[in-house]
């Protein structure tokens, strides 16, 4: 039987354990900054990666901070299309890309699409996941039966304002992982790591055996390592995009930064 | 005490708009919000002291006006106005602020974000905040800032912080996005001041229940003064508080006929306007800002630009409510052109002695319209929303004055 999206997103997370490492999760815009470039970045940096983030551009991105806006706003300024980054990730499983690919898109393109064509394209690109944040699971039923019925995952957040009514209501349909919003804000690299993070990691980990991985302002390797020690996932985009922004060899510096990460992680040096 | 409508329902569902499409750190905040609004409209402390501010500090009941030189020149129906214009900073976005200041001092906020579009509203919330004692942010797109310069300069005497927004349009569309990612931020200290019945629940709820003091008013005062209900009543829309805080009181008058104006702009065929209903085209139902309704799109759900001489319309969604309106045909939806909201504002000036706000204009062009094919037994309501003199460089450079 062949494995399902979700399926492969559970596997990676446990494989990840067994080396004893939380695993890593890299966020990418795709069609930044341009599609050749990006498809080249996330083919480089996906040997470093147990799963992959690919954002899905979006001209009102309201939970991202200003890297990623940036991000997207070129990518569609490049003329990306929602049916452009399935294709890119068809592109990138044609080049032997294996890693678990999330799609992140905010819903209001998923509804243009028509959410039954976005799942089933989705599946037939190569695609193991969604992660839409601004789909609660109040709004998400529908999506997420579909997105079931194909196997793959509707990933859920959980931030720190979280209430023990929404743990409850988050974990009991998690399936996946579950993307723990690390501070109450928006995307973007900081300096420090919320202090408390362990407290919220355990809140959740106490109802739930579905992976916990932690976004949002991790910018470095000691910040991976740390955030690795408390969680299962850790997941860093803005400030991969940051170094990519910085570099004019992109490609080899999204591998340096990527690798430095991983290397960070696996050493636990913080 | 404040009566809901049926709608929306406990999940914030319209039919099958609205709802709350929000990153879930702000789901704690909402549920927060919708808890401590259901409270305080049944509680008549509360109440009593909005109810006393609108009348001791904005100067409520706003009078009704009988338009008579202008309805003798059209030679149809009688129009009134509801003069929002003439409540304490010019525009009927003040009873909403005051309405969600007070909220957000009940629940411990002290601090308050919003956004604006032509500065009525974050003149209004800057007010608010004077007056209460509460930090105050408003987001503004530089476009904005550019074309509403009257109002930010108030604004800032008010101790508003002023921030430009640069992303995107750079109109409001875009402030919204900046207040909502500062929300998300802050949402422990911070209360978002939304101005229109747009947004997640309880948003478009609350945001009617505070402006439907205008049809309230307006109801009683038509009896009281004419004798009966108006045949039509017309208001603009934008994200639409003000259309329904004058039609929430006769939604349940069959006999009385609702009308939303929407920006025109340059025209629809070329797709510079913001009619979200008018043009099936580029409005498809989809998901901005937290609720679900018309959107202006493109095929790809990419919002688009909009386009209205008057900031308060440049928006490419509305109210949730009004597309239920509209689609169980309880009120219409036109809209007027730039040129047309032009013209109005000068005739309305002309004979009425009123400067209309270039939104309300809108809707004095529909009335103008509409006034000729009725009766003159018969008559129009008309929502004044707002005084024009935000808007009087934007005109003068319209008319070449």
């Amino acid at each position: 039987m062949t494995q399902t999206g979700t399926d492969r997103i559970t596997a990676a997370f446990a494989q990840a354990q067994q080396t004893q490492t939380a695993a890593l999760m890299p966020y990418f815009t795709l069609g930044y900054p341009d599609a050749a470039t990006s498809l080249d970045i996330i083919e480089a940096i996906a040997p470093y990666s147990d799963l992959l983030e690919l954002g899905v551009p979006f001209s009102d991105p309201l939970a991202d901070g200003p890297t990623v806006q940036h991000s997207t706003q070129v990518s569609l300024e490049k003329g990306t299309t929602t049916a452009g980054c399935l294709e890119m990730v068809r592109e990138l499983r044609r080049r032997g890309v294996q890693t678990p690919v999330m799609l992140m898109g905010y819903v209001n393109p998923i509804l243009a699409y028509g959410e039954e064509n976005y799942v089933r394209d989705a599946v037939a690109a190569g695609v193991d996941g969604f992660i839409v944040p601004d789909l609660p699971p109040e709004e998400a039923t529908e999506f997420e039966a579909k997105v079931a019925d194909a196997g793959l995952s509707l990933i859920p957040f959980l931030a720190p304002t979280s209430n023990s009514r929404r743990i409850e209501l988050v974990t009991a349909k998690a399936r996946g992982f579950i993307y723990l919003v690390s501070v109450t804000g928006v995307t973007g690299a900081r300096t420090q790591v919320q202090t408390d993070l362990a407290g919220f990691v355990n809140r959740v980990r106490a109802e739930t055996a579905v992976p916990l991985a932690v976004g949002f302002g991790i910018s470095n390797p000691t910040q991976a390592a740390e955030v690795g020690q408390i969680a299962d996932g850790v997941i860093v985009g803005s400030a991969l995009i940051n170094a990519v922004n910085a570099a004019e060899d992109k490609v080899a510096a999204a591998v340096q930064f990527v690798k430095s990460l991983r290397q960070g992680m696996v050493n636990g040096e913080w | 005490m404040i009566q809901s409508a049926p709608v929306p329902d406990e999940r914030g569902k319209f039919g099958p708009y609205g709802g709350q499409f929000v990153p879930e750190t702000l789901m704690p905040a909402l549920d927060e919000l919708i808890r401590v609004y259901d409270e305080v409209r049944q509680d008549e402390a509360f109440m009593a002291e909005f109810n006393h501010l609108l009348k001791s500090y904005v100067g409520r009941p706003s009078p009704l006006t009988h338009a008579k030189r202008l309805s003798a020149s059209l030679g149809g129906a009688q129009i009134y106005f509801k003069r929002e214009d003439l409540n304490h900073t010019g525009a009927h976005k003040i009873n909403n602020a005051l309405g969600q200041a007070l909220l957000a001092q009940r629940m411990g906020k002290t601090r308050i974000v919003a956004e604006t579009g032509a500065g009525q509203h974050g003149v209004g919330t800057a007010t608010a905040c004077a007056l209460l004692g509460l930090e105050c942010i408003v987001y503004m797109g530089s476009v904005d800032i550019a074309r509403q310069q009257p109002n930010v300069y108030r604004m800032k005497l008010l101790g508003a912080e002023v921030r430009a927004v640069e992303s995107g349009s750079k109109t409001l569309k875009d402030a919204i996005n900046e207040a909502i990612r500062d929300w998300v931020t802050n949402v422990e200290t911070t209360h978002y001041l939304l101005g229109s019945v747009l947004g997640p629940h309880p948003y478009p709820m609350m945001v009617r229940d505070f402006q439907s003091v205008i049809g309230h008013e307006a109801r009683q005062q038509m009896l009281d003064e004419v004798g009966r209900l108006p045949d039509t009543i017309i208001a603009c829309v934008g994200g639409g508080s003000n259309a329904m805080g004058i039609f929430h009181a006769f939604r349940n008058d069959d006999g009385v006929d609702l009308i939303g104006v929407e920006a025109g702009g340059e025209g629809i065929s070329g797709g510079k306007h913001a009619a979200r209903f008018a043009d099936m085209n580029i409005a498809r139902v989809g998901v901005l800002h937290g609720t679900k309704s018309y959107v202006m799109q493109t095929a790809d759900g990419q919002i688009r630009e909009t386009h209205s001489i008057s900031a308060g319309l440049d928006y490419p969604s509305v109210g949730p409510e009004h597309a239920l309106l509209r689609d169980e045909e309880r009120a219409f939806y036109t809209y007027a052109t730039d040129e047309e909201a032009l013209a109005a504002f000068q005739t309305l000036c002309k004979t009425e002695g009123i400067i209309p706000a270039l939104e309300s204009s809108h809707a004095v062009a529909e009335a103008l319209k509409q006034a000729p094919k009725m009766r003159p037994d018969q008559i129009i309501l008309v929502n004044m929303s707002g005084r024009g003199d935000k808007d009087l460089n934007t005109v003068m450079s319209a008319l070449d004055l």
